[in-house]
């Protein structure tokens, strides 16, 4: 049997890529690129798109993906480099401060992938449906 | 085995005693609050069963005439209301309220009373919403209560019985949510990283942290129906302003989600039944971390798609076709990962298995559907047909009820110390998978040939009739193969033997509980290094059992458990956690009273009952919250010593009102929401006339003084929480007193901007929004001054002091989204209009 445990200091700052909201980091990215693609949408067909067409929004798409789609590999590089460094093997199971932030990198770097793949899919909605009808 | 004469566990034992007699109902020990969740789910999951099959009694036959549309259409709502909010969801909060704590080494959750007043009013508001039904009176709308039929033409008392009732029981939800978060957070065992929790407790953390952001959109949705039906506010009116469209945002916005909060849960325990009788640990536990978190955060942008038949836009149809697909990814990945567990392992047979087995390949084939229905062009034609009934029932029965039943023959030894009959079992299973196929498959076929839903009868010739039949027989069978279950989970097992221990030889930690299990949770609280430390850590059981790890006694005879980091699960607090007792039941009832009452407008009786229910929860609070430790701190076992008073981010009830005020502000968010989509379906918005009156909106400058104030309120908020640090009570007093002064300048501004200018709520949805929010903030401002009351009682009464601080952080922290709410309100409301 182990003796004790190490008490948690709270005056230690925490790097970032050991926080737990560092793997939501990306499917909000997602969900943000979403909301602002559809509301865009949204606002712009009722408001504007009869008058103005759609180009206005196909630019602000450009511009909310260009972020989003920035940010989210931004995210997928760091987590990959942290996921790189030093030699584990998954599943990243041992009680180990190391293994922790492999996992966490791992399932961040994961979930890179899947919030790229989503946000993709509502650029290509944009591309295939154009515009507003 | 553990001498029980040992004085420390005599004591502990003592500390968590089981209520004997009649005092049993004061109990709100997470094994008792869990055992009657799931027993009351089970038992609404058996009424709304019987509905479905009366319905398909009336639908065996052609022109049937042996329910009337009126008494059918009641049926129907009330099978959907009943499994989604009665069964569906509690049944999930209930598994976890028994389950999670004993995985994590827990003792209990961190808010047991919080647990025992969401079971009570899910309790109390389940019989009223289902009791409806026998006096006539019950809801007609389906279980999404769609205006105008729920507002214009539906006058009875039905819609306000589903509004208020089930309103009732999304605010238990809300509260097992914030209760299961901090636990999965703060109360796992010492060395419990990240990487190491169960796959159970990832799921149940990602599906509270949705149901946080879910349900908030459909409490906004029940008010301001609500609203509607009692004030006549209009703002699914179109006549005046309204929209229903709103409330289809609103519900579905809640409505999607839902399906996978009911599904994330169910495959968690098919994440642990798995590697049980793989006997092998889970393939890609980060895989299905990915999945779990990938599944809830996509499934918020999927609520369009039961509303591609409404003439929005074809690129939100567009967009929102497109994350339909996309849910596919993680969705399947998960089972990939199961699959690969059982052709990894060595499996053993068992009912269990059967029936995850069973589950996974009908929620594969509902799953295909989906991916079908998210196609636009097939969906206009499926769309309300018995196509998607079929669909919708493969999901949640794959999804969700073959799990559950799996997670009931697993979990049953672990609750009663027998076995279910795996002969039984077996039989059981072959009914209900039978049975299901032979109802709902046909479905399919006959929504294609055209046979709509929600119809009470079909005529003739219409080529319905074969496939109803088909399918009213099959439900009979699948109600054969719940018979069965039942009988097997009720029949007397007297003189069966109790099991062994670990009975499956699974790997996780709540299987270490002795059996016949003792109250106190576990013997002593360990340290945990493995993902199975069952099967991966030496000698564990023996030195859990001799008491080996962390508070192994009860010395003050209080029950306690550990506080933990969020990340690494190092021991951060020693917390006391509440005993028994019935203050939870009254508050319960009297919340209950407050909506039940409103329901019929029985206004005095329903003021009586808000002033009981604020009576009881403050006595709740005052004797049961934050009291100051009689000791600072104490040793907790293998020489550690942890504080037993922590007040900030470090403390439980921190992180609880901060989810709470999470879920808060998503629905007014939704609130605001409405404002602004009045404001795109309008050419002119705000109206300048309507009906031949002037549209008018809130006086000037009264909102934006209201922001103004409500900013230096929240200042004297954080100088007051400053003052009391200082050890200075008269300043905190002055503050605090000075604060509430502000507080009500605040709302009376918010107020006398709408009142002063004669803004009547009933003339267009616009006034009726802006009256909506004012309404909101001014509750919100009223609850944050009582909240600054109940510190300065707390304070003269010295049970807070500079270092016993709980109350006023915490009341600081709801004050700071209490600002962004004012501020929200004010500039939406006086500022918007002027830049539209």
């Amino acid at each position: 049997m182990r003796k004790g445990i190490r008490k948690h200091d709270e005056t230690k700052p925490t790097p970032i890529r050991e926080r737990v909201w560092w793997i939501a980091i990306a499917p909000s990215l997602w969900a943000i690129h979403f909301l602002a693609c559809y509301l865009s949408a949204a606002i712009w067909c009722e408001k504007f798109s009869s008058e103005r067409g759609n180009t206005t929004l196909h630019g602000l798409v450009a511009l909310y993906s260009l972020i989003a789609i920035v940010g989210i590999l931004c995210v997928a590089w760091v987590s990959y480099q942290t996921l790189r460094r030093g030699n584990h093997a998954v599943p990243y199971n041992f009680d180990d401060p190391a293994e922790r932030t492999h996992f966490l990198s791992f399932t961040a770097f994961l979930l890179s992938v899947l919030s790229a793949i989503a946000t993709i899919f509502t650029i290509l909605a944009f591309v295939l449906v154009g515009g507003c009808d | 085995m553990t001498n029980v004469r040992d004085p420390k566990a005599e004591r502990l034992l003592k500390a968590w005693e089981t209520p004997k007699g009649w005092r049993y109902w004061s109990a709100v020990n997470n094994s008792e609050v869990g055992l009657w969740y799931t027993l009351t789910a089970f038992a609404f999951f058996l009424f709304g069963g019987v509905l479905a099959l009366i319905m398909r009694v009336q639908l065996a036959f052609p022109e049937n005439d042996w329910l009337t549309a009126q008494q059918y259409n009641q049926i129907f709502t009330m099978h959907g209301s009943v499994m989604m909010f009665l069964f569906a969801v509690p049944i999930l909060e209930a598994i976890s309220i028994m389950l999670l704590p004993e995985m994590m080494g827990a003792r209990d959750l961190p808010f047991p009373r919080l647990s025992a007043y969401g079971y009570w009013c899910f309790l109390i508001g389940g019989v009223f919403v289902c009791g409806s039904l026998f006096f006539g009176v019950g809801p007609r709308g389906g279980w999404f209560m769609y205006p105008p039929m729920t507002t214009e033409y539906q006058t009875g008392v039905g819609p306000d019985i589903w509004l208020l009732g089930l309103s009732f029981i999304e605010i238990a939800s809300i509260a097992a949510a914030v209760e299961l978060i901090v636990g999965v957070l703060k109360c796992r065992p010492p060395g419990m990283r990240l990487n190491l929790i169960p796959l159970y407790a990832w799921y149940i953390l990602v599906v509270a942290v949705m149901i946080l952001f879910a349900f908030p959109p459909l409490i906004a949705g029940d008010l301001l129906m609500e609203l509607e039906r009692a004030l006549d506010w209009p703002f699914f009116d179109v006549e005046r302003g309204g929209d229903p469209m709103l409330w289809q945002h609103l519900f579905w916005i809640f409505g999607h989600p839902e399906v996978y909060i009911v599904f994330l849960p169910s495959i968690a325990l098919v994440a642990m039944i798995v590697p049980t009788f793989a006997k092998t640990p889970m393939a890609g536990y980060g895989w299905i971390v990915l999945a779990a978190v990938g599944t809830g955060f996509l499934s918020f942008g999927l609520w369009v798609h039961h509303m591609f038949t409404t003439g929005l836009p074809g690129i939100s149809i567009g967009i929102f076709s497109a994350a339909s697909e996309a849910v596919a990814i993680p969705t399947g990945v998960q089972i990939f990962c199961f699959i690969a567990t059982l052709l990894i392992g060595r499996v053993t047979k068992s009912v269990c298995l059967l029936f995850v087995l069973a589950g996974l390949a009908t929620f594969i084939i509902g799953g295909l559907t989906g991916v079908m229905v998210a196609i636009a062009p097939f969906d206009y034609q499926a769309h309300d047909t018995y196509f998607i009934v079929g669909h919708l029932h493969y999901v949640l029965v794959g999804g969700t009820i073959f799990p559950i039943v799996a997670g009931f023959y697993y979990y049953y030894p672990f609750v009663t110390g027998k076995q279910l009959s795996e002969r039984l079992g077996t039989l059981a299973f072959w009914l209900l998978l039978i049975g299901f196929n032979v109802a709902f498959f046909p479905m399919h076929y006959t929504g294609l040939i055209g046979m709509p839903r929600r119809v009470y009868t079909y005529p003739a010739e219409m080529g319905f009739e074969i496939p109803n039949m088909i399918s009213t027989l099959g439900a009979f069978i699948m109600g054969c193969g719940f018979i069965v279950l039942l009988w097997d989970v009720f029949r007397s097992k007297k003189k069966q033997p109790y099991v062994k221990r670990n009975l499956w030889n699974a790997g996780t930690l709540e299987w270490s509980g002795q059996v016949p299990d003792k109250p106190w949770g576990i013997r002593s609280i360990p340290i945990i290094s493995t993902r199975y430390p069952l099967w991966q850590q030496e000698n564990l059981l023996a030195d859990i059992d001799a008491g080996k790890f962390y508070l192994p006694d009860a010395e003050e005879g209080l029950r306690e458990t550990l506080v933990t980091s969020t990340v690494d699960a190092e021991p951060m607090q020693c917390l006391r956690v509440p005993g028994p007792t019935f203050l939870t039941f009254f508050a319960a009832l009297f919340t209950g009273g407050v909506f039940i009452f409103s329901t019929y407008h029985w206004w005095m009786l329903a003021g009586i009952c808000a002033v009981c229910s604020f009576v009881t929860i403050l006595v709740w609070l005052w004797t049961g919250t934050a009291n100051i430790p009689e000791i600072e701190s104490k040793d907790v076992g293998l020489g550690l010593r942890l504080p037993t008073y922590v007040s900030g981010p470090g403390a439980v009830g921190w992180w609880a009102m901060f989810i709470t005020m999470l879920g808060d502000m998503t629905a007014f968010i939704s609130l605001v929401f409405g404002y602004f989509f009045f404001w795109t379906v309008h050419q002119e918005f705000p109206p300048i006339e309507f009906d031949g009156r002037p549209v008018v909106g809130p006086a000037d400058p009264w909102p934006l003084v209201a922001v103004g104030v409500g900013v230096l309120a929240w200042g004297m908020v954080l100088l007051s929480r400053r003052w009391n640090r200082k050890t200075n009570p008269i300043l905190f007093i002055a503050g605090s007193v000075v604060t509430i002064v502000l507080a009500m300048v605040t709302a009376g501004a918010l107020f006398w901007s709408a009142y002063s200018v004669g803004m009547d709520p009933t003339h267009h949805a616009y006034s009726a929004t802006v009256c909506a929010l004012i309404l909101w903030t001014v509750l919100h401002i009223a609850v944050g001054a009582v909240m600054l009351c109940y510190c300065l009682a707390r304070r003269l009464a010295k049970r807070m002091d500079h270092l016993h601080d709980a109350d006023i952080v915490n009341v600081t922290l709801y004050w700071h989204f209490l600002v962004l709410t004012i501020s929200i309100t004010g500039l939406v409301i006086a500022v918007f209009p002027r830049v539209a």
